[in-house]
This record gives structure tokens, sequence and C-alpha cells, in this order.
């Protein structure tokens, strides 16, 4: 489980980030800008004289919290209203499903555009306007898996003794629909790191001068020639951390949708 | 008979080679239309276009251009304009003093015109004779021969322009040495060499096509390729590289705009809530904790010169009597400690373009050892203009294009309730000041109110000044002929390629 | 066949319509002020007021969206603020050129991701098998604007085999168009291409083990002929529906490649004019967008209904 284990590895980072880190993230140093990889600057220094190593220990945190939070808020949002969706069927399905493909017919990059744009550029409101845009693929994931598990056996049966619809949809619906769900969540951070990364390539995410990989390739773009360790270390820690969590979340499905291997 | 065919092909040959010129722009113009016009991008694609009354030269003098000279009454309140003979518009029609007149009345007079501001000091025309027009003035306004410079003296086909109304813009036919072929939104900008043109010698391109790339980095690399011939905004950390490619030349000259810290000391309510903007001593401790050239270093590799006045040191207008401060952090912090505040904490409004959040990040860091403790907001722009316009800020990290005559960065700044006075600084004797400096031509007078209104700011700080970049711009070492006008412009007269 | 078709246009409009008011919401809930934004550096107060006049902005909500909802019926987006044209012209300016690159960017998916995926299933637990793999994550993992910076600086500024950016029209020089549209393509084309491997490999994996393959073996058909002929024939149908509805994810990833190598197409067309608060414009083509994706959702729909019997009836 390669996936598991670098996903870990990335946690430990973020959180040991403070002892890890050899210099502060924020410390500039007029002399040493944009300084080649060294003995002292392992990573090299950016364009104002900061480590580069330091800032992409640091870094996780933001992209990690970044692509954690923002599938949550989508998850919150999209699980009740999905769950909604399936079970209840008839119209509430029907104006749902309506919202939700209208929802889906907005290019997502541009939804995430617009809200960012409304909220106004900072980690939180990225985080918040990548959850949104994301909410619609839970919805439609969630009431497709409440209505294929509402005619089995078990629901009907639970449904003929008289339980009511809250206690059959928590204690009965709930726990099998979690597999699929746990697999696309654990996707869908993968998708919100890359989007975090791209609204910040845009000037909307985490703004300077707290470090996220997205907004360190932002401002390493100018100086590609002059400074690529600028750029190499953010672009190569967004990849590993995305790869990590695909990874996981390909063994998760093989382990618990057999279905799908 | 042979040297003649030879002659022939030489000219053929050398005209097929300068055919031509493709120049990245570091933005989408918007209208094209002098009228309507908003951006300074759009300036450069007129260049081109349209010719003006007036042109500046490298020293910011005025020379003609359609107009062959001019003299002001002896009440200073009126303006009489020679203009050249035998110039024509792109479709034909003649230019004369009565269409100067139909243009300048259109340029303050269509809806939504954005010259309606620079020429409200013009009350009416009168045309003289053929080749003469008469502005006549409520009151002398000595920048007005600047104004006219721009796009406020851009003469356009009265024709064409009365035929396409409002959708002008879409296809101008004007007075400059090429005429418009096409524009594909974000792509290009086509335009043509225009054979009736007046000063046809100084041409030397059959074609001009403009480019848009936002992206630096991107913009360099098309010309790196060869796609592109001429780049303007050439990024400031890409010079040591590009210096040594001898396939390319750099040309650069100080702008006439600037790069300030804009403070609100009344625009609101706010103004009182924040030390910096209560108390003068602050703002001073503020400043002298800053060290402009180690900001032009670190967050412009150089590519600037240092200032605090709202013309460059250079300048002729600049105030002798105000120089540069230098920092002083044991100052800042005695000022700081008199008016009882040790570790003073302001949010730092700052646009997300990449220049302004290095900038940001360097005061950050330099005004934390004098004690500041500065928050920096990135804004987006559409968000910040209305937070400034509000009021809704302590401090503003904003640059300004620059106008050729110093009222111009001047006015619409510091002058009370002026719409670009995000500061909302407003002294009725500094707003006397201003006016009586419009009011003269003198140049000597004008200096000595300019050497006022500097006292009287550098003591307030509404705007902090920081330095003036220098205009970038990359070209093929195979063209010549660049002049390096302080306004950013390219002017294609004399342009040539090798 | 034609109930089911009746059914699925009438729930179109509904959709349609909270296209309509999300987009319409969303852009007028942006703060800061378009007219003072499209005012210029000037500022001037008499063109604020003239601006905000033919915008309609003090007008209420419901009052905004009727007027502009009004237009789009009458087959009038409305006009660019900024550079005064009709957004209709511009949508059929940039349209060509986001098409080519989408479906450029759509043939090297299939290309590359149907191939990798059929390797991987073919020599399933092989080295080519885990390539093929590592092939797809990468794809699905970086960042495109990341690819496009590296490949522009790999392609045009080292190697001059490029050029760097832009766009030119295929009927003006089709070689130059196709020099300037590969490496976006290609950057675009890549995360779906992941997608397409995975989908491709489960599909044919499914495929290779059922009936009817064991039968064209047990035939004596040659291998390449079974997995070519039978097999992939059939674990077509499931991906070419996947091509259409990643439609969606095309579009996304234009407006980012678009930025990165100036292409005037539709992603960069939205971002400037959010940027910009040109209302029109991003109303007029997201609305747009939406539209053609509902409509080849419904495509998409139906050919899977016909195609699959079981679904008939």
């Amino acid at each position: 489980m390669v996936g598991l284990a670098f996903v870990v590895l990335f946690v430990l980072m973020a959180l040991l980030a403070p002892w890890l880190a050899p210099y502060d993230p924020l410390a500039t140093s007029w002399g040493a800008i944009r300084k080649a990889p060294s003995l002292a600057n392992l990573f090299g220094t950016d364009e104002i004289g900061r480590d580069v190593l330091s800032r992409v220990l640091w870094g996780a945190r933001a992209s990690l919290l970044a692509g954690v939070v923002s599938v949550c808020i989508s998850l919150a949002l999209g699980l009740p209203i999905g769950m909604l969706a399936g079970y209840l069927g008839g119209w509430t399905d029907a104006l749902i499903s309506r919202a939700t493909d209208a929802m889906l017919a907005c290019p997502f990059l541009i939804l995430a555009i617009a809200l960012a744009a409304f909220l106004g550029p900072s980690l939180t409101n990225a985080m918040i306007a990548i959850g949104i845009s994301a909410t619609p693929i839970f919805i439609r994931l969630t009431r497709a898996a409440v209505m294929a598990v509402k005619v089995e056996d078990y629901v009907e049966a639970a449904r003929a003794v008289g339980n009511p619809h809250l206690r059959i949809v928590l204690r009965h619906i709930l726990p099998n629909i979690l597999a699929p769900l746990i697999v696309q969540a654990t996707l869908a951070i993968a998708a919100a790191v890359i989007a975090e990364a791209s609204l910040s390539f845009l000037g909307l995410g985490q703004q300077p001068p707290a470090p996220s990989w997205g907004s360190m390739l932002n401002t390493a773009k100018n100086y590609i020639e002059q400074a690529p360790w600028m750029a190499v270390w953010p672009g190569a820690s967004i990849f590993l951390l995305v790869l990590s969590f695909n990874l996981l979340g390909d063994g998760l499905r093989d382990a618990l949708d057999p279905r799908h291997s | 008979m042979k040297l003649r065919l030879a002659f022939c092909l030489f000219f053929l040959v050398s005209s097929v080679q300068s055919q031509t010129l493709r120049i990245g722009l570091a933005e989408d113009p918007d209208i094209l239309d002098p009228s309507l016009a908003r951006t300074f991008v759009g300036r450069i694609v007129f260049n081109s276009l349209c010719d003006k009354l007036f042109d500046l030269d490298e020293k910011l003098a005025i020379v003609p251009q359609l107009a062959t000279g001019y003299e002001w009454s002896a009440d200073q309140k009126a303006l009489v304009v020679k203009l050249r003979g035998g110039v024509t518009f792109h479709d034909g029609e003649k230019m004369d003093a009565a269409a100067v007149k139909f243009n300048l009345e259109r340029h303050k007079n269509i809806p939504g015109s954005n010259r309606r501001g620079e020429l409200a000091p013009v009350a009416s025309i009168d045309v003289l004779d053929a080749q003469t027009v008469r502005l006549n003035l409520a009151a002398p306004f000595a920048p007005l021969l600047a104004v006219l410079t721009d796009r406020a003296g851009m003469m356009v086909s009265p024709k064409a322009a009365s035929a396409a109304g409002e959708k002008f813009g879409a296809a101008p036919v004007c007075s400059g040495p090429f005429r418009f072929v096409e524009r594909v939104a974000q792509d290009r900008i086509v335009v043509e060499r225009y054979a009736g043109y007046w000063n046809k010698g100084a041409i030397n391109f059959e074609r001009i096509v403009y480019t848009p790339i936002v992206d630096a980095t991107v913009r360099l690399a098309n010309l790196r390729s060869g796609q592109l011939d001429f780049i303007e905004r050439l990024a400031p950390s890409d010079v040591p590289n590009l210096k040594s490619d001898s396939r390319f030349r750099i040309a650069k000259i100080v702008e006439i705009g600037y790069q300030g810290i804009t403070i609100n000391i009344g625009k609101s309510e706010q103004a009182q809530k924040n030390p910096l903007g209560k108390d003068a001593r602050v703002r001073e401790a503020f400043e002298l904790s800053l060290d402009r050239g180690a900001i032009v270093q670190v967050a412009m590799d150089g590519e600037a010169e240092i200032g605090n006045q709202w013309v460059a040191p250079d300048n002729s207008w600049y105030a002798k009597n105000m120089p540069i401060p230098k920092r002083d952090v044991a100052k800042a912090k005695a000022l700081l400690a008199a008016a009882g505040v040790a570790n003073p904490s302001f949010t730092l409004m700052t646009p997300t373009t990449s220049d302004a959040q290095r900038i940001a990040q360097v005061v950050q860091s330099m005004a934390k050892e004098a004690g500041f403790d500065v928050k920096i907001q990135s804004t987006e722009f559409a968000t910040s203009l209305n937070l400034a316009d509000k009021g809704q800020y302590d401090a503003y990290m904003l640059a300004w294009s620059g106008r050729a005559d110093p009222d111009g960065n001047l006015f619409s700044f510091h002058a009370c309730k002026q719409p670009l006075n995000y500061a909302g600084f407003c002294k009725p004797e500094t707003d006397e000041l201003i006016n009586r400096s419009r009011s003269t031509n003198d140049p000597a007078a004008r200096r000595k109110i300019f050497e006022q209104i500097a006292d009287t700011i550098g003591k307030e700080r509404p705007v902090i000044y920081l330095f003036h970049r220098h205009w970038l711009w990359a070209h093929s070492a195979k063209l010549t002929g660049l002049r390096t006008v302080p306004d950013g412009l390219v002017r294609v007269q004399g342009l040539k390629m090798n | 066949m034609g109930k089911y078709l009746a059914r699925r246009l009438a729930s179109i409009l509904p959709t349609l319509f909270f296209v309509t008011i999300l987009i319409f919401g969303l852009q007028q809930l942006l703060p800061g002020d378009a007219a003072a934004v499209l005012a210029g550096e000037d500022q001037d107060p008499t063109v604020i007021a003239y601006l905000r006049e033919k915008l309609h902005l003090d007008e209420p909500f419901p009052v905004r969206y009727a007027y502009w909802l009004g237009g789009v019926v009458k087959g009038d987006l409305g006009d660019s603020l900024r550079i005064q044209k009709p957004v209709t012209e511009l949508i059929l300016e940039k349209l060509p050129v986001t098409l080519q690159l989408a479906a450029m960017a759509m043939l090297i998916a299939l290309a590359i991701g149907i191939t990798a995926g059929v390797v991987s299933a073919v020599l399933k637990g092989t080295v080519w098998d885990y390539a093929a793999n590592i092939f797809a994550l990468w794809g699905l993992s970086t960042p495109n604007f990341w690819l496009g910076i590296m490949l522009i600086l790999l392609f045009s500024v080292q190697l001059g085999w490029l050029p760097a950016s832009g766009y030119v029209s295929p009927f003006e020089d089709l070689k130059a168009n196709l020099a300037s549209m590969i490496m976006p393509a290609f950057v675009l084309g890549n995360a779906i291409a992941a997608v397409l491997m995975r989908h491709t490999r489960s599909a044919m994996l499914q495929v290779l083990s059922s009936d009817y393959v064991r039968t064209a073996r047990a035939k004596g058909l040659q291998e390449y002929v079974v997995v070519l002929k039978h097999a992939l024939r059939n674990a077509l149908i499931p991906i070419i529906t996947l091509g259409a509805l990643e439609f969606g994810t095309l579009l996304s990833g234009a407006v980012l490649t678009e930025q990165v190598f100036s292409i005037p197409g539709f992603g960069k067309l939205i971002v400037d004019a959010v940027f910009n608060r040109d209302y029109a414009v991003v109303q007029g083509v997201v609305l747009f967008t939406a539209t053609a994706y509902i409509t080849l959702n419904l495509l998409a729909d139906l050919a899977y209904f016909l195609i699959n019997p079981r679904m008939r009836g």
C-alpha cells in the first residue's frame, strides 16, 4: 500500500514541519535571493531570499488542508442532499437532480473561479469554492448508491417492521453506501489539491507570504529559467501528494468494492 | 537596363524583407475608439493607428505632429493651434480645422467618453480658418498641451465617426501611419500601411500585428523563438539572461508613473481607527523604516529608480527641496514611542499581481524591524477599487501609469474629493496651490508652487511614493530606430528591420 | 423509445433554467463595481454613471435577470462592455478554436488511453501493465498548467521545435496551426488519457474473461484478432459514452491550458471576463457551454439506449 505510506508521510511532514524545517518559512534574506541549492539551503532560496525546503515542508499543511477540508465540505453538503434525493424520490428527487445537473453542466473550474472571486482570494475561500463546486458529484454518487441499496431486502424488512425513516437511513442505508463514497472522497482529495494549485496559479488561492505549494508555483513560473528549483520542489510535492491519494483511492476501491477490481 | 533591373530587385527584396512587424503586448487593449478608450495598452496600438495634434519626445518636450505650431493668447485663456496641411484620414477625407473641432467636441460629448474630464477646461472651439483652430478656456490651464499629446488630441475621420456612432471602435478610421484591418479579441490586432500618410518616409513596414500575451514568461518565449520581433514590459528578472543573448536588445527608460502606498488618512471613519491613518508621526516612522534602494534591488531586480514624489528625481518638475529620506530604524522607533504606539498593526491591501505581492512582502519584512505588524491582504483588482473608493482599507499598494504633465499625477490624487483621491486628503491650502500650478504657463512659477506642494505632501504622507519603474522593452537586434520615451509607448515612426 | 426521449427532453428545460439562475446570480454577487472596473484608470465619475446605467446595475436583481433572459430568448446574449463586441460574435470567434483544441485533446487521449488500457489489460501483471498504470497516474496527478510551462521551456525555448504560444487559423496555415496546437492538446488530453486508460483496462479485463471471448479463443482464432475484433469492440461502448461526459473536464482544463499557451479560446475568454467583471461575456459563454454539455449528455444517453437493447422497452 504505497499510497497509504506516502499519505502518512505527507501528513507527518505537515504536522512536524515546525521541527523539521531548518529555517522560518517567512524569514527573508536580502543577500540570498534566488540562490541555487547548496548545503545551507538544500532546495535553494526563492525570489526574496526565503528557504525553499522550509516552505515546502510548511506548505504541506496548506495543500493537505485544502484537499481534506474541501472534500469534507463536499461530503457535508452532498451526502445529506443526495440521500434525500435517493430515499424520497418523486418531486424532491426531480428538483435536486435538475439543480445538480445544472451545477455539473458548468465547467468545474469556472464555478470555482467565480466563487473564489466572489469570496475573495484566500486559502479558506478557495477551499469553500472548491468544496461547493465538487458537491454535485457527491450528490449524484450518494443518490445512485441510496437508490441501489433502498431496494435491498434488509431495508424492505426494516421498513416492514415499522422503523422510522431516519432510523432506516442512518442505521441501514448509510453504512452500506460508505464504500464507494470513501473511494470517491479519496480521489476527490487528489483533485482538490490540484484545484487549489490551479486557483493559486490564477491568483485566487493561498496568498503569499504564507507558504503553499500552489502559490509557490505561481510565483516560480516567473523565474523558470533563473531559478528552476523554485518550481521543481513544490511541483514535485504536489505531484507526489496527488499520486499518493490516487494510489490510496485505488487501493481502497480494490479492497472495499470487489466489483471494480 | 540590367542596372535598373538590379535596382528593382533590390528594392523588391528589401521591401519584402521588412514586411510585417510583430509586437507582443502585455494585455488585450479595450475599445479602439480614442474617446472611449480606457487602458494604457490601447495607447500603444493607437500610436500606429491615430496621429495626434502633438507628441512627446524623449525629454517629454511637446513636439508637433498633426499640428505644426501653437500660440497662447496674452491672457492664457485661448490656445491657437496651426494644423499641418495635406493630411488625410484613412478614408481619404481631409483633416482640417472643422475636423479638429468635430473631434474635440466628440471627445467632450459622446456618452461614456473618458476624455470629458481631460478636456473639461476647454469651453469652446473656434475654426479660424481651414488650417487654424482656437481652443477657448474658461481659465488658464497649463497641462492642456500635454493632454493633447494623448488620446484627447487624436483625430478620427468625422465622416466615419458620424456614420458608426458608438460602434466606431470596432473599425476605427483614423489619421495615423497604419489603417485598421482586423481585430480578433485576445488574439491579434492587424493594421496595414496607409499610403496617404503625411510622413511616409518614416514608415518602413507594410503591416503590424499586435499580439496580447499576458504572461511575461510566455511573451519572452515568443520573442526568443522568433515569433515576435518586439515585446513590451519585459520582466526585470529576465534582463540578465536576455542581455547575454546577442540576438536581442533591451531598451529601458524611467516611467512617468510611480509605485506608491496610499494611506487612508481621511477617506472614511476607518482612517481614525488605525494609528497609521490617525497620526502623521506613525506614517513618518513607517516611511523611515523602508529602504527604497533595497526594495528596488530585491523586488524589481534593480529595474527602477527610487523616488519620494509624484515625479521621478530626474524629471525637471521634481521639487529639489524634498530629497529622498534614508532609512532610519532608530528614528522610526523613537517616533512610534513618542506617538505612544510601539507595535502598530495595519492591513496593506495588495493587488494579486506578482510585482505588487513581492513589493508588499519586502515592505512587510522591513517595517517589522521598526515594530510594524503589516498584514498583507491580497485583493483582486475589482474588489480593491471598490474598497478603496469606500475608504474601507488602511493602506493600498497602488501604482499609477503617469501622465506627461505633472498635474496628471497630482490633481486627481491630492485635490479634495477627486475620483482617485483614495487617501481622502483634503487641505484647502493645497487645493489652492494645485489650482495655481495649473493656471500659469510659466515653468519657473510652477516649479515654485510644486515645491510648496511637495513640502505639504511630504509631511502629511497621504501617499508614500516608493519608486519609478523602468519601462523595459526587448526586441530583435535587427530592429533599429526605437525611441525610448518615458510614457512607455512604442512609436512606429523610424522603426526599421535590417 | 419515444417516451424515453420525450421524458429526457422535458428534463432539460428545468435544468437549463437552474443554470441561468446559477450563473446570473453568481455573477451579480461578485463584489466590486463592474462599472468602476470597466471605467479604467481615470475612474471618471460620469463614465461610471453612464456604465451603471448601461448595465442596469441600479435596478433590482429580478429586473436585471428579466432583461438578460429576454435577450437570450431572442438570441441576443448582450455585448462585451470591454471591447464592445456582441457576445454571440465572440463565441462564434472562439468556439472553433476551443473545439479544435478539445477535439485534438480527445483524439490524443483516446489514442494514448485506449492503447495503454488495452496493453495493460492484455499484458496484465507484466512490466508493461505496471508502466501503463504509472503513466495513467502521472497524467492524473500533474497540474496541467505546470506541464504546459515545462513543455514550452523544452520544446520552444530550448529546442525551438514548436511555437511558444499563440494560435494560427488552420485556414491560414495548417502546418503552423498544428504546430501551435499540439502542445496544448497534449497537455489537455493527458489527464483524460489517464481516465480513459483505466476505464479501458477494467472494461477489457471484464470482456476478456467473458464467454464469447472464451469461445473465440476456443475456435482457434489468433490472439490479436480476439483482442481487437471481439473484445475491444464490446469494451468501446462504455468508453465512448464516457468520452462525451468528459467534455466538462475538457473545458475546465482548457481554461488553464489556454492561459498558459495564450490560445484565444473560451477558457481564456471566461477567465478574463470574470476578472474584468464583463458580466455579459461570462453569462453568455457559460450558458452556451452548459447547453452544449447537456445536449452532449442527452446524445450520449440516447446512443447508449440505442446500442444496449436491455434498456429499451
